[in-house]
């Protein structure tokens, strides 16, 4: 557990997911994916641990995912076969509201 | 946060896709992350502190600036319109440098004290062949991205500081990722030292819109390049527009099928230029965007189908948004503030302040200028409607005080605008021992129009109050702008007052 600050990245413990902190609750917050506590991109994940069944419809590249309650939101920096999660919930996928491009 | 956590996401999502494209040359997604990456070993070999490039649009644009993000130093395009003596000042100023420029610059600048000169050719075929170090840059938010000389209308140029976080969230805030098509292309003819030249970069590249170079813009060249490159998005300052239009309008039209979005902002548009605009091109979509160099570019838009629904309007309130910027981008707070700091109500002038993960509002040697809530100050003058919309009036250090009554130019202009035989109009403070200021204008009429300075003075008299009626008025043939279409209103102000001396 640990507090989780914007532009933060996370990668997982059981694929090949990595994650940017958009959006983050004050307090500590564990964010999860493929059912697995998510470490420091710059950290060797543990060995021995797997995808949960109940996490594993994937990340796409790009996406933004959010939490129920909206105060914690991820960008997707590199796809994976786990799902995020967090407080044992999965995020689900942010709908985009594309503005029309300006430059 | 990185710019190059953007391009390695491209690379990885869509690598093989055109990039960026220039003259015949081109480089996709994976070769300019590739690039990228040599030229970053190039720049950190070279002991430098800051990358700069003083050099049209070309591929050394793109490449230097995520070499820059990846080696770990400010970019800093410089403006190839400055003399020499200038120049030299300011690649002083950003010494130790690694300079890429053309064949004729390389010469004068070698001899600066602390600066590896290389000639484009030689860097892009170093970073085409190269080979790039580890593919690891530092994700510290605060590192600086870009160093922006501003165009300096107001005096001496300074540094604009923008950051990775400033960038990477603007670019996060206002584009979703891969969201552009397969075909679209972006036409870019503002140069590298705008703040829209870089943003343009940035935002096709985390799109995955082709950009399409044109180093030199002339409205055949521009017209050229849109159909020969099936362009679909282009970006213009309101000069550039002008004269594409009056360009198409001397040829008996043009066609652009393929030109879906045209964006535009970097100054004053009038009314008459978009709304020809918006007939020449009735299939293209149109969006006005406003921004400064220290909020990393847009803060307001005004999207298409406002465009459509205040041209089709008879409601003066709504019509004339065409003539405001929008409302502010959701990831963006606006205010507008009186001199005192105060929250104005909806129509009410005062100054624009901004707020946002966006915003810089730095400059170098001088630190941030945000007040301690983190607003930023623009110096721009305007207000809002009701409704959020965003009117600009210009500087409020433009803004004349006579007698103690403020008045902006901006809202004379616009009158003296509406009368058919003005074609432009710029409206400045004078000194004047009774009032401290007066108020003076320069019209420059339509072709084959006159009018007298009698006529204008009853004409802003009867729309607006008789002290901000204009006490001098001179005709001039042409009004001095700056090459990207802002009006140099110190010197029509410096020219008046040697008038009268």
């Amino acid at each position: 557990m640990a507090q989780l600050k914007t532009g933060s990245r996370l990668r997982s413990a059981v694929c090949t997911t990595e994650a940017m902190v958009i959006a983050a609750p004050g307090g500590d917050v564990e964010v999860t994916c493929g059912g697995v506590p998510m470490i420091d991109v710059a950290e060797q994940p543990p060995e021995g641990l797997s995808i949960s069944p109940d996490a594993a419809k994937g990340t796409a590249l790009g996406k933004r995912y959010v939490s129920e309650a909206g105060d914690l939101e991820l960008l997707c920096t590199k796809p994976g076969e786990g799902s995020l999660g967090v407080g044992g919930a999965l995020l689900t996928l942010k709908e985009a509201k594309p503005l029309p491009s300006s430059d | 946060m990185n710019l190059m956590m953007l391009l390695e996401m491209a690379a990885s999502g869509f690598g093989e896709r055109v990039a960026v494209q220039s003259d015949k040359a081109s480089l996709t997604y994976s070769e300019l992350f590739a690039a990228a990456g040599a030229a970053a070993a190039e720049i950190s070999k070279s002991g430098c502190e800051r990358m700069a490039v003083l050099d049209v649009s070309s591929l050394a644009v793109p490449i230097g600036l995520f070499a820059s993000a990846w080696a770990g130093v400010p970019f800093v395009p410089l403006n190839y319109r400055l003399t020499g003596v200038e120049l030299e000042g300011l690649v002083t100023q950003i010494a130790p440098s690694y300079l890429v420029t053309d064949a004729e610059r390389v010469e004068g600048l070698a001899r600066l004290p602390d600066t590896t000169v290389a000639v484009r050719e030689a860097f892009l075929e170093q970073a085409t062949t190269g080979q790039a170090g580890e593919a690891t840059w530092s994700m510290d938010p605060d590192d600086i991205a870009i160093l922006l000389f501003t165009s300096g209308t107001t005096g001496a140029p300074k540094a604009a500081v923008l950051r990775h976080k400033h960038l990477v969230s603007y670019i996060l805030g206002s584009v979703e990722f891969g969201s552009a098509s397969a075909e679209e292309a972006a036409l870019v003819s503002v140069p590298p030292y705008h703040v829209a030249g870089i943003a343009v970069i940035a935002s096709s590249v985390y799109a995955g819109r082709r950009i399409v170079q044109l180093p030199k813009f002339t409205p055949e060249g521009w017209l050229d390049s849109a159909r020969s490159e099936r362009v679909t998005n282009a970006f213009l300052v309101p000069t550039m527009l002008a004269r594409i239009v009056d360009t198409a309008a001397d040829t008996g039209g043009v066609a652009l099928p393929q030109l879906r979005a045209l964006s535009y902002g970097g100054g004053k548009m009038p009314q008459a230029v978009i709304e020809k605009a918006m007939k020449l091109f009735p299939a293209t979509d149109f969006t006005q965007a406003y921004g400064l160099t220290e909020t990393s570019s847009t803060i307001t838009l005004l999207g298409p189908e406002e465009h459509r629904e205040a041209a089709a309007s008879d409601d003066p309130k709504i019509r004339r948004r065409l003539i405001s910027v929008g409302r502010a981008l959701p990831s963006v707070e606006l205010q507008i503030r009186d001199e005192e700091g105060n929250i104005l109500g909806p129509d009410e002038r005062g100054e624009i302040c901004v707020r946002g993960e966006q915003v810089s509002g730095e400059y170098l040697g001088r630190g941030a200028s945000l007040d301690r809530d983190g607003w930023f100050l623009t110096r721009d003058g305007g207000w809002m409607d009701a409704e959020g919309y965003v009117f600009v009036e210009g500087r409020v250090d433009d803004v004349i005080v006579r007698g103690g009554e403020n008045m902006s130019p901006g809202e004379i202009e616009d009158v003296l605008l509406e009368h058919d035989a003005v074609a432009d109009a710029a409206v400045v403070g004078i000194p004047d021992e009774q009032w401290g200021e007066a108020v003076a204008a320069v019209v420059v009429t339509q072709t084959g129009r006159s009018v007298s300075e009698q006529e204008l003075q009853a004409w802003v008299k009867n729309r607006l109050r008789s002290s901000r009626t204009p006490q001098r008025i001179e005709f001039r043939d042409e009004l001095p702008y700056n090459e990207l279409g802002k009006l140099l209103r110190r010197k029509v102000r410096s020219e008046l007052i040697g008038d009268t001396s």
